[in-house]
């Protein structure tokens, strides 16, 4: 028992101190280099959401001063909220980006795939997705996944290999050891790649906080119409909501997660700074997916099921 | 910094757990999240659902960290899953390893980026050969802090002789192994003693609870103390107006400090060099340290690309015979004459299995004959040709330059994890006709 009395150790003891905003960011910030290193087309999956947002954030500053060196890839719902949209945009244009878009309504219009009786369309952007991974001959493909949103999640790995059907074998995953990812692959397959795997909502919250960085204005709290349908309230739009039975009212709300409008939630809140955005969180008793996902409470394993087709 | 950053700017500290299936290692994970506020109220109705739907009368915290279906319909852990919790002082990344017998490589790659691992025992049973193996693995990975949480104290009627032994016993065989820094907690994850908040039952016990441990046990290394160690990840040429001559190294220091103006090294090709300015990230400084990731710009013109290492002396010499000590991971067994590739920080090289020198009993860590090639889960000695020369530092010196994989060409599947050089201070087989290949 040498139980020696251990002194706190705080981030002015030493001049070397990296607070943990710094270790995520540097670890990130190696995972694109690597992917750049090692991979031909390379191409960033991007929704608008916050997560994509910081990570295109740190593909800005692991390749500064020269341009990020991937494409976007957005998988567009069809269900978008237009805010959301115009980010995308402005965010492609500042910088100069390149923007490919696999459109779920396109396969829907072609008869592809149907609309879900239940409306919900994130289930429908794994073919989209796929065939856009297919198309441009992405081989790695950076998602803004944390494994802290959910348990099957909580075993991802930074580098996951996919086959040609882009299917995940939890079963079959490469051990991941020190930072040595092994980006290996055959023609057809490609990797996956998650340089947000160590952050917490509320890092990505504090990091945002701390560079700056501009989000769509929903993730602030703003009056807005919405209905309530299974516990959530959905904004009322020309996706399909609200049913006659669903009465819609105005309410002060924001978004914790950006996603499809069909089974996104908002959450009531006073939030409208940075800084009341974190203390809320810091404070929440539910999850983000817990509060704002519909999608992942259809069964105990539903993130599992759709990341073995072929979803993130 | 942003004012909310510095109310809550925290270290952070990646640690492993492990233990044996019935140490209860689940309910101690699940305990450390549940008391430090960790667990939210959906994630907590969810287990209470699913414990219910099974029958079981109390939730199953267990039921919180097994994510897989497989998992959950067979009760027990199969894979690594990383969890994510903090405190007001310090945020932590734990790597939860599944403790059976078969899952060796688990807790290695689990204790591959630990600052910590806590080694969990059943206080009825102490010190098992699964804890030994547990201790090993700590120490064959170079994990700087173990932590022996001595659980179930509440089945022992919470008696001090009972845990002073096992933690006596574990202490010695950790040092022996050559680990530096073991702290022992008596613990009951099931009543909650000594986890998070102190236990009313055990006045005798002087230390810290298991989490305030992990709260204020240093983590990091002084980079000054340790020689700069910078493999190129990618090259960064504009070539825009702006910056038309620009050509910077981009990587994160493995180790040490790097200045504007250092002399250094670039490896394998021997160049020397001046440090000419440092990017941090887009922003000029004058000093980076390690694990930082920054741009690096030499004031010579020498050819360099990705898989070099610029150093600072002493420098690791380049050598394209390599002895190391492996965990084999992959139901593949590795035999001797295999073709490999080998990565090594930002390089893959060709490489060839020469000798498997012996396979080491991890139980009575005894070298035992490799001839018959190394089985999953295996440990054991091996010595590697490669076909361009690796500047690697020795494992016991540095866990980032000194550590590598091996991948198997035909399908890119991670076969196994290698630490150059011996495995534990204790067992010596040094030959001294390997030592001049070297040189």
């Amino acid at each position: 028992m040498t139980v020696t009395t251990q002194r706190l150790f705080r981030a002015e003891d030493t001049p070397f101190a990296l607070s943990h905003l710094d270790a995520l960011e540097a670890e990130s910030v190696h995972i694109f280099r690597e992917v750049a290193g090692e991979f031909e087309r390379p191409v960033i999956l991007f929704s608008g959401g916050k997560d994509s947002i910081v990570m295109l954030h740190l593909a800005l500053k692991a390749f500064a001063p020269a341009p990020v060196p991937f494409a976007l890839l957005h998988v567009d719902t069809g269900h978008n909220f237009p805010e959301v949209l115009a980010y995308r945009d402005r965010a492609v244009a500042k910088h100069n980006l390149r923007l490919h878009v696999a459109a779920v309504q396109d396969y829907i219009d072609r008869g592809v795939l149907r609309e879900r009786p239940d409306g919900l369309r994130n289930p429908l952007q794994t073919v989209p997705l796929l065939d856009g991974i297919e198309a441009g001959k992405f081989d790695a493909v950076f998602g803004g996944g944390r494994r802290d949103e959910e348990k099957a999640r909580a075993k991802e790995r930074v580098f996951s290999l996919r086959d040609e059907f882009g299917a995940w074998d939890p079963r079959r995953q490469r051990p991941e050891l020190w930072s040595l990812y092994n980006g290996r692959h055959a023609a057809g397959e490609h990797v996956r790649v998650f340089p947000l795997s160590n952050w917490t909502e509320l890092d990505v919250w504090q990091y945002i906080e701390r560079e700056g960085i501009e989000l769509p204005e929903i993730y602030y709290a703003h009056r807005r119409e919405v209905f309530k349908r299974d516990g959530m309230w959905l904004t009322a739009g020309e996706w399909g909501g609200p049913k006659a039975t669903e009465p819609v009212e105005t309410r002060q709300v924001r978004y914790r997660t950006v996603g499809d409008m069909s089974c996104t939630g908002a959450v009531d809140s006073d939030a409208d700074t940075i800084e009341a955005v974190i203390t809320e969180i810091a404070a929440s008793r539910l999850t983000e997916r817990g509060a704002t996902r519909a999608d992942d409470k259809m069964s105990e394993a539903a993130m599992e099921d759709r990341k073995r087709e072929g979803y993130f | 910094m942003s004012t909310t950053e510095e109310a809550t700017a925290t270290s952070l500290l990646r640690f492993a757990t492990a233990g044996s299936v019935d140490d209860g290692k689940s309910t101690l994970v699940g305990r450390l999240l549940h008391d430090s506020k960790s667990v939210l109220a959906d994630q907590l109705e969810a287990v209470e659902h699913a414990s219910r739907r099974r029958g079981q009368q109390a939730p199953d915290l267990a039921l919180l960290t097994d994510g897989l279906r497989a998992e959950r319909e067979q009760g027990i852990t199969i894979d690594v899953a990383y969890r994510y919790f903090a405190t007001a002082r310090r945020r932590f990344i734990l790597a939860d390893t599944p403790g059976h017998v078969q899952y060796t490589r688990n807790m290695v790659t689990g204790a591959s980026t630990a600052e910590l691992a806590v080694v969990l025992v059943d206080a009825r049973n102490g010190v098992v050969e699964q804890t030994r193996r547990h201790a090993a693995v700590a120490a064959l990975l170079r994990v700087p802090h173990v932590v022996l949480a001595v659980n179930k104290m509440d089945l022992v009627d919470y008696a001090e002789p009972v845990f002073a032994a096992i933690a006596a016993e574990f202490t010695a065989y950790a040092a022996s192994l050559g680990v530096k820094d073991v702290v022992a907690v008596p613990i009951s994850a099931l009543a909650g003693d000594n986890v998070v908040e102190p236990s009313a039952h055990m006045d005798w016990y002087g230390g810290p609870t298991l989490l305030e441990h992990l709260e204020t046990v240093p983590v990091g290394t002084d980079p000054s103390a340790e020689p700069a160690r910078f493999p190129v990840q990618y090259v960064i040429r504009p070539q825009s107006e702006e910056h038309h001559d620009y050509r910077g190294y981009a990587g994160q220091l493995a180790s040490g400090v790097l200045r504007v103006g250092d002399a250094v090294t670039v490896l394998p090709s021997g160049h020397t060099s001046t440090v000419a300015a440092i990017d941090a990230l887009g922003v000029p400084t004058e000093l980076a340290w390690a694990p930082q990731s920054v741009t690096v710009r030499l004031a010579d013109d020498i050819d360099i690309s990705r898989g070099d290492l610029i150093a600072a002396a002493p420098l690791p010499v380049p050598t394209k015979d390599i002895e190391a000590t492996v965990c084999h991971l992959s139901e593949r067994p590795l035999h001797v004459g295999a073709k490999v590739l080998l990565k090594h920080t930002t390089r893959t090289v060709r490489a060839l299995v020469k000798e498997i020198s012996y396979r080491i009993d991890i139980d009575s860590l005894e070298q035992r004959s490799g001839a018959e090639g190394l089985n999953v889960n295996d440990i054991g000695h091996v010595v590697l040709r490669t076909a361009e020369p690796l500047a690697l530092d020795d494992y016991t010196e540095n866990r980032r330059t000194g550590s590598f994989i091996l991948i198997d060409p035909s399908d890119g599947t991670t076969l196994t994890a290698g630490m150059a050089g011996e495995a534990f201070d204790t067992v010596s087989t040094t030959d001294a006709s390997h030592e001049e290949d070297w040189v």
